[in-house]
């Protein structure tokens, strides 16, 4: 299927065994699809964090956070990880549909920000890709992929003493790959990035070696069930311009006392005095049909109208129910609230949950 | 390569018929289930329900999308496979035989006369 101008697979084989193949024991996927942007200079740090809603001057070398990238109205204009590679030098990993609209903005920003002798942006989106290796197993085979200790990023002897959210470069085959702990499917994984002529050998050496412990290759239905049982934000459901995170629940990623940035007004007007509309998860309790992105959410006593709407949904693989996440008035949020999702012109019942939907089984 | 049995009829839009004097019963094919891939839910219509060759009758969802499902010929709902209902992935494993959706009463027998052979509609999804 086409994926923001890319080919993708949405299954190799079906997406329920791939999902399984994650949870149980690993899963490749590849998303080198997704944009690179290096941000370096003096001034590197100063221009991110009143650009970025998290807090970079938490980051070390070798060290990434989840953050979002707002526009004057609070809005997101992408949700992403940003990594401190070096002293002054910053990776950001975008999403795939968002690259042109971020470069857009950063470019815009920068000539804002001025400072122009201290600081570049570079995108490298187009020289780049990446995989993500995720699963239970893939610590028992990964270092197996890249020899030797790391060569830039955090300091360790092999990939599997990264903790999470580090990142440490690794030399392989004569080039260079950032690998980082990090992964949008709720299990232990690293996503790999590496020049583009490279990353066809990254994926052929990972699921070469890691075959014989179970690794599948997985497409994007199964990143989106995993996701979705997490309870993860995707970029045009949960996340848009016209929505804050404050109302998509990642009040935690925005560090409002770190001093300006783009949106803060809003999102601490937000945090002070409640929002209009809140993220919640939900679980279907009535046997019925998926729930899916777009369908009505209603109140399960009377009501004039929908209080909200499903942003995204699916079958858990799982947890064998229907699944997903939606906006609705905040009165409607709290975990165990009765609601009815419309389903082809029917209401069936489904019930607020705590997030995240899945949680691994102990 | 999918299997299209030869005793069967098709519709272009992938469901099957199996016609016994007046009554049909009806399925999606080996190739439509393969594309679906996991069917997680199966919407039947209800008994008693009078559709139109070519109508939307039922839906078949997979975890990435819903999909209609077309009445190949015309006729009056008189059973519906509960097993499915109950435990979609038959339509996986079984599209043939316990994955079948529906039987109806043919209003005109016409209609089966319009629907393509196995071999013709095994040349359909050749080029798929």
């Amino acid at each position: 299927m086409e994926f923001g101008g890319w080919e993708m697979p949405v299954q190799y084989t079906s997406i329920m065994e791939e999902h399984q193949a994650v949870r149980q024991a690993a899963g490749i996927f590849d998303i080198s699809h997704m944009g690179e942007v290096i941000v370096s200079g003096r001034a590197a740090e100063e221009f991110l964090n009143r650009t970025l809603t998290n807090d970079v001057r938490k980051l070390e070398a070798g060290m990434g956070q989840y953050t979002l990238m707002c526009n004057e109205r609070g809005g997101v204009i992408d949700d992403l990880y940003v990594y401190r590679i070096a002293a002054e030098e910053f990776l950001m990993i975008i999403n795939a549909a968002r690259i042109e609209a971020d470069v857009a903005w950063l470019d815009r920003q920068l000539a804002a920000f001025g400072r122009r002798g201290e600081l570049a942006v570079h995108d490298a989106s187009n020289d780049t890709g990446a995989v993500a290796i995720q699963g239970p197993r893939v610590a028992q085979f990964i270092d197996q992929c890249f020899s030797g200790g790391s060569t830039g990023g955090a300091v360790v002897a092999r990939a599997t003493e990264l903790k999470k959210n580090q990142i440490a470069q690794f030399q392989f085959f004569g080039q260079v790959a950032w690998v980082s702990r990090t992964g949008y499917t709720g299990e232990d994984g690293f996503e790999v990035a590496a020049p583009a002529g490279t990353i066809g050998s990254v994926w052929s050496r990972l699921l070469t070696t890691g075959r014989e412990f179970g690794l599948k290759p997985a497409g994007l239905g199964a990143r989106d069930t995993l996701r979705t049982e997490m309870c993860y934000p995707l970029y045009g459901h949960e996340l848009d311009e016209e929505t804050t995170p404050i109302e998509a629940g990642l009040g935690f990623f925005v560090a409002l006392d770190k001093g300006d940035f783009t949106g803060r007004a809003v999102l601490a007007e937000q945090k002070a005095g409640g929002v209009l509309k809140k993220l919640m998860a939900f679980k279907m309790t009535d046997k019925s049909a998926p729930p899916r992105a777009g369908y009505p959410i209603w109140s399960s006593g009377a009501s004039a109208g929908p209080i909200g709407i499903v942003t995204s949904g699916t079958q858990s693989p799982s947890m064998g129910v229907g699944i997903g996440m939606g906006y609705v008035k905040p009165d409607f949020a709290k975990p165990q609230t009765p609601i009815g999702i419309e389903i082809r012109g029917k209401r069936s019942l489904a019930e607020v949950a705590q997030k995240p939907l899945y949680r691994k089984p102990v | 390569m999918s299997n299209v049995p030869s005793d069967l009829k098709y519709a272009k839009s992938h469901e099957w018929v199996r016609v016994n004097g007046d009554v049909a019963t009806v399925g999606i094919t080996d190739h439509a289930q393969h594309e679906l891939t996991d069917v997680v839910f199966v919407e039947l219509p209800e008994k008693g329900r009078k559709l139109q060759a070519g109508e939307a009758s039922a839906v078949v969802e997979s975890v990435k999308t819903a999909s209609d499902i077309y009445a190949p010929v015309g006729g009056e709902v008189t059973e519906v496979n509960d097993a499915v209902a109950k435990d979609p992935s038959l339509v996986n494993s079984d599209p043939y035989g316990k994955g079948w959706f529906y039987k109806l009463k043919v209003a005109d027998a016409a209609d089966t006369g319009k629907l393509l052979t196995a071999a013709q509609y095994g040349e359909q999804i050749k080029g798929a």
